[in-house]
């Protein structure tokens, strides 16, 4: 057993110099605005019911799902185990297709390979589909300070665009706005953006889809670029898979005549015949469908169909990183379905937006501090950002154990240790904050080696309970803020068992 | 070092941990799940698929070869529709009873022009009953990607039983990964307004799905 303690730590963590920390308080603090704000506790507690049942119904229709979760989770760990194999595989096969790959190890290259790209068609504007690779790089923005104009065509990514907000969830990243929030960031903002928002909109879900339907149709039909991410990477074919439900991504991928898909690494599968797996388990794990509406799949490029130029950029940013990590590395698995999102009690209250990360949720606890580093307050607080219920674990259709690497980070942060951070081998120290939690360890693992001063401790506590503080004092006042302390019994069990007997004398 | 020597180098220190005698993939992963869920006569194969598809929207028809031509005649005639987009390869019997303005599928229409189009009407490569699913592959009888996107009203004809499936494992080994594929499962639809389904976003509003045989 490891002395870790699994409590969220009190103090902020030291931040690591080599990492600049994106400016994002801890996760407690987050956390804390959010659960005071009734209308989002409302919204996210509807929505992520909602769903909950309805998956469970569609995973329940399948008799096999047990075997699929498992066939998923070995494709996936099989391909981890000798990714650098697949990845020369899929970059010879989209070749041979037609295609350009590039590679970039961190998210500031990837935003120059797509500029240079965008740039050099001569365009000023792209369209994009939802793409979780390109929210992590900040594209959009990067896009923006060369002049490049990135629409956002996923519903709900539109209208955290035209809320100038952010995303809090992976497959519904509005999933903190209800129908009256986004008719008003609808009737506001179209307007600036291009064709306004129809007059008298009314909140109804449908006239807000075909709000969202005529505002972009127009970029659509003009749109020049595409930019998408994939869900998966058939590195025996080359072929790469979008699985969506607007239309938006059929109109990215087929439309432009310039095709960038920035893709990480982790999204490869060996062989075609792998996707029946995921294509079974992502649609009923994420929306809760047998099938979702559209799935494209493209290998480089076709004669006359589709885009003539074809770019695959292929994205490390902190994942081999991940890989170094034998307990960690499972995360890299994740198909982003958000099932472990919509479970969780956590997220169910504090929200997307308290993980500071694109990847929120319990997820997004074992993904960012890996991909980003354990330096920054919000990403040393992110392992503790658990219950450890265990309910993620449940869900997730490639069987990664999160609680279980939640506790390996949290052991990392308190502890320190070897781990790679950008290629290289650092030795982490152990976070400050937890100098009293280790003392007390320390302490612990000295006394129960010796049984004598054991007894002594156990009764002279017992002697003097009536003496004892309600709450700690010094470093500990934090941590009784929010616990009660254990009463100390009158006499320590093993006194008690020696005078009767095991129980067998006297009764009491 | 280029960025692709620097990630490839990092991924395989990364697995150090990993012995090279590694269980290969073919035994590395357990296909234990099954080929299709439950067992079905061709004919309850054929049922599952028109009700799924409606499950999701779609509105399905069924005819015979002799009936085809007025079913399609008839749906065009109920959407008001005033032209139709036609692959290069359709059967020409299935809209011959059809009085409307055929626009061809050519490389050089604008996607503005193909908006201007009130229908199109395709064939399919292949049905999925279990999802209620029609994969289009680009063959000349379904034409270029976009003409089944652009236009609101979509046609899909499946011959059944011969193109019907049940399962996604079966219809993965009769598709060709080198062809652009489009699986259509319903109707354009969202779940981004509070997670409850909504159709009808980009895609075509209304998918119909006439099953021949």
């Amino acid at each position: 057993m490891s002395g870790t303690f699994v409590g969220m730590p009190v103090f902020p963590p030291p931040t690591h110099p080599a990492f600049p920390p994106p400016t994002h308080p801890a996760f407690p603090a987050a956390a804390r605005n959010a659960v005071r704000d009734t209308t989002l506790r409302g919204n996210l507690r509807h929505a992520t019911h909602t769903i909950r049942a309805k998956r469970a119904n569609a995973v329940a229709e399948v008799s096999d799902w047990a075997e699929l979760r498992e066939a998923g989770k070995r494709i996936k760990d099989h391909t981890l185990r000798h990714l650098d194999r697949h990845l020369e595989q899929l970059e010879e096969s989209v070749t041979a297709a037609g295609g350009t790959v590039h590679w970039a190890v961190d998210a500031d290259e990837a935003n120059r390979i797509v500029t240079e790209l965008v740039k050099a068609t001569g365009e000023s504007e792209v369209v994009k589909v939802k793409s979780m690779a390109t929210q992590e790089t900040g594209l959009n923005e990067a896009l923006e300070a060369e002049g490049i104009a990135a629409y956002e065509t996923d519903l709900a990514e539109l209208i955290v665009q035209l809320g100038e907000d952010r995303p809090s969830h992976i497959l519904v990243p509005a999933i903190h706005r209800n129908r009256g929030e986004i008719r008003e960031i609808f009737a506001r903002e179209m307007s600036e953006w291009g064709r306004p928002a129809p007059e008298g909109l009314t909140d109804a879900p449908a006239e807000l889809a075909e709000a969202a339907r005529l505002h972009l149709r127009e970029k659509f039909l003009r749109a020049k670029v595409g930019v998408s991410g994939a869900n998966f990477m058939v590195a025996e074919t080359g072929t790469l898979v979008v699985v969506e439900s607007e239309g938006n991504g059929r109109m990215c991928l087929t439309l432009p005549e310039t095709l960038i898909s920035v893709v990480g690494i982790e999204k490869t599968v060996p062989t075609w015949r792998d996707l029946e797996v995921f294509l079974q388990t992502l649609p009923r794990s994420s929306t809760a469908e047998r099938m979702n509406p559209y799935t494209s799949m493209w290998t480089g490029t076709t004669d006359e169909d589709g885009p003539r130029n074809f770019h695959l950029v292929l994205l490390d940013n902190g994942r081999t990183d991940a890989l170094s990590d034998e307990v960690g590395r499972q995360a890299l698995r994740c198909i982003r379905c958000s099932a472990c999102l919509n479970v969780c009690p956590v997220y169910e209250r504090a929200g997307g937006h308290a993980y500071g990360s694109v990847y929120p949720g319990p997820i997004g606890a074992i993904l960012s501090p890996q991909l980003r580093g354990t330096g920054s307050e919000i990403d040393a607080s992110l392992p503790y950002a658990s219950s450890l219920c265990g309910a993620c674990y449940e869900v997730c259709p490639v069987a990664i154990d999160i609680p279980e690497v939640l506790v390996h980070l949290r052991e990392r942060v308190a502890q320190g240790g070897e781990v790679t951070r950008n290629g290289n081998k650092v030795v982490l120290k152990p976070a400050k904050g937890h100098a009293a939690e280790r003392a007390a360890m320390r302490a612990a693992r000295w006394a129960f080696a010796r049984p004598g001063a054991l007894r002594t401790g156990q009764r002279l506590a017992s002697r003097t309970r009536r003496l004892h503080p309600r709450t700690l004092p010094g470093p500990g006042r934090a941590w009784s803020g929010t616990r009660d302390l254990p009463p100390v019994p009158a006499e320590p069990f093993r006194d008690w068992w020696q005078r009767t007997q095991g129980g067998k004398g006297a009764a009491k | 070092m280029s960025s692709r020597e620097r990630i490839l180098g990092r991924v395989r220190r990364a697995l150090a941990d990993v012995p090279r005698d590694d269980t290969p993939y073919e035994r590395a992963v357990a296909r234990d799940y099954l080929r299709e869920h439950g067992e079905r006569t061709v004919e309850e194969t054929v049922d599952l698929l028109a009700e799924n598809l409606a499950d999701y929207r779609a509105l399905v028809h069924r005819t015979d070869a002799a009936g085809l031509a007025g079913v399609v005649a008839g749906l065009l005639a109920a959407r008001g529709a005033s032209s139709v987009l036609v692959p290069p390869g359709l059967d020409e019997d299935w809209l011959a009873s059809a009085e409307v303005a055929r626009v061809a599928d050519r490389a050089e229409s604008t996607p503005h022009e193909l908006d201007r189009v009130d229908s199109v009407v395709t064939a399919c490569a292949v049905a999925i009953a279990e999802t209620g699913t029609v994969v289009l592959d680009g063959s000349p009888d379904q034409g270029r990607r976009r003409i089944t996107l652009v236009p609101d009203h979509h046609i899909c004809v499946v011959r059944v039983p011969d193109q019907v499936v049940s399962s996604v494992p079966q219809a993965l080994e009769r598709l060709d990964p080198a062809r652009p594929l489009t699986w259509i499962s319903g109707p354009s639809a969202t779940s981004d307004i509070e997670l409850d389904r909504v159709e009808g976003v980009h895609g075509p509003r209304t998918l119909e799905v006439v099953l021949v045989g």
